[in-house]
């Protein structure tokens, strides 16, 4: 039997497909005999040889489109429920951090550092307010602050934690801390990452800021009030962003930023989008959140 | 492929398409529980968002 006509009985369930041209043709006397001993003596094999073929062929499509199934529950999952997921979760440990420093806060005396792993109050003051509390770096990927930005969201809040690694923190959801950059309060520059798009997408909206948004970020000691200057679009190696003085990485440090880094464009991210905010005040944690996120502060999902 | 699971299972007709909802539901949980956040992490690219040398 040849290839066609066993591909083509694939289509065909009748187990004993006639040949075509059978019937309308009559046998000629000299053919017919030399014909019908070929088809007929291994009749049972090519019929079982067909059926084998078949399954394997339907088998493999059958394994086919599972796999692009799969692939589709893959798609979106990583673009919604996986959001939706690390989004409740990150409501959840920001809300934590916050109720345990609260916690641990002691009465309403002004700042007092406690030895070794507290703070220490850095001479200078910032602006208005009291003079902001600058922490000791903490251990890498542990989670040192709350962000809050009212721009991404009514009840937007995120951890921020430790260092810029994908898979330890960054794919939790959150932001993570350049720790080769400045503490939050610190002269200098306060430089954070988080994903544009996917893992929760917790910078997707940085390019709506506004200048003059609060950006706020809540550590141990009270809450730092950023406010929002200015956006600048540098390639991926463009790591002057993170100086003190960003793009002037000689220059000494004059003022007190914030620096927001994700990826541009959004699903793309050949280009990195960098948001700058200046301090504008501190407020101690005996004093209480700012008025703007006093009802999140603290507050599960 | 389906076609013989579909005859090894048992029961009648609305047992075998329960036991079928029951089997994707479970399928589904645990792609998403297990197997989709593996094949993240084993995806995603090393540094995707920040600025670096």
């Amino acid at each position: 039997m040849d290839a066609v006509s066993e591909i083509s009985s694939l289509f065909n369930d009748d187990p004993e497909p006639e040949q075509p041209g059978d019937e309308s043709r009559p046998p000629r006397e000299d053919e017919s005999p030399r014909h019908e001993p070929q088809h007929r003596r291994p009749r049972h094999h090519p019929a079982e040889r067909r059926s084998i073929v078949r399954s394997v062929i339907g088998v493999a499509g059958e394994v086919l489109i599972t796999a692009g199934v799969l692939v589709f529950l893959f798609l979106g999952w990583q673009l919604w429920i996986q959001g939706i997921a690390l989004n409740s979760t990150q409501t959840n440990e920001a809300s934590g951090l916050s109720q345990q420093w609260s916690a641990a806060t002691p009465a309403p005396t002004a700042v007092a550092p406690t030895g070794a792993a507290g703070s220490t109050p850095t001479p200078s003051a910032a602006g208005s307010g009291a003079a902001p509390v600058v922490m000791v770096a903490p251990a890498d990927t542990k989670q040192f602050a709350v962000l809050y930005v009212p721009r991404f969201g009514a009840d937007y809040k995120r951890t921020v934690a430790q260092g810029v690694d994908a898979k330890t923190v960054l794919n939790g959801g959150g932001a993570g801390h350049y720790d080769q950059s400045q503490m939050p309060g610190d002269m200098g520059n306060f430089a954070i990452a988080a994903h544009r798009d996917g893992w929760g997408s917790p910078f997707i909206k940085i390019n709506e800021l506004q200048i003059g948004d609060p950006i706020y970020v809540e550590t141990q000691d009270g809450w730092y009030t950023y406010i929002y200057r200015d956006t600048e679009y540098v390639s991926p190696d463009g790591v002057d962003v993170l100086s003190a003085v960003p793009q002037a990485p000689t220059a000494a440090a004059t003022d007190r930023l914030i620096t927001l880094t994700s990826c541009n464009p959004l699903y793309i991210a050949s280009e990195r989008i960098i948001a700058y905010g200046v301090l504008q005040s501190f407020t101690p944690r005996s004093d209480g959140p700012p008025a703007a996120i006093a009802g999140l502060t603290g507050k599960g999902a | 492929m389906y076609s013989a699971l579909w005859r090894v299972l048992p029961g009648p007709l609305w047992a075998r398409i329960l036991i079928l909802l029951v089997g994707i539901a479970v399928l589904l949980f645990a792609l998403s529980t297990w197997v989709f956040p593996l094949v993240d992490n084993l995806l995603t690219p090393s540094q995707p968002v920040t600025v670096d040398q």
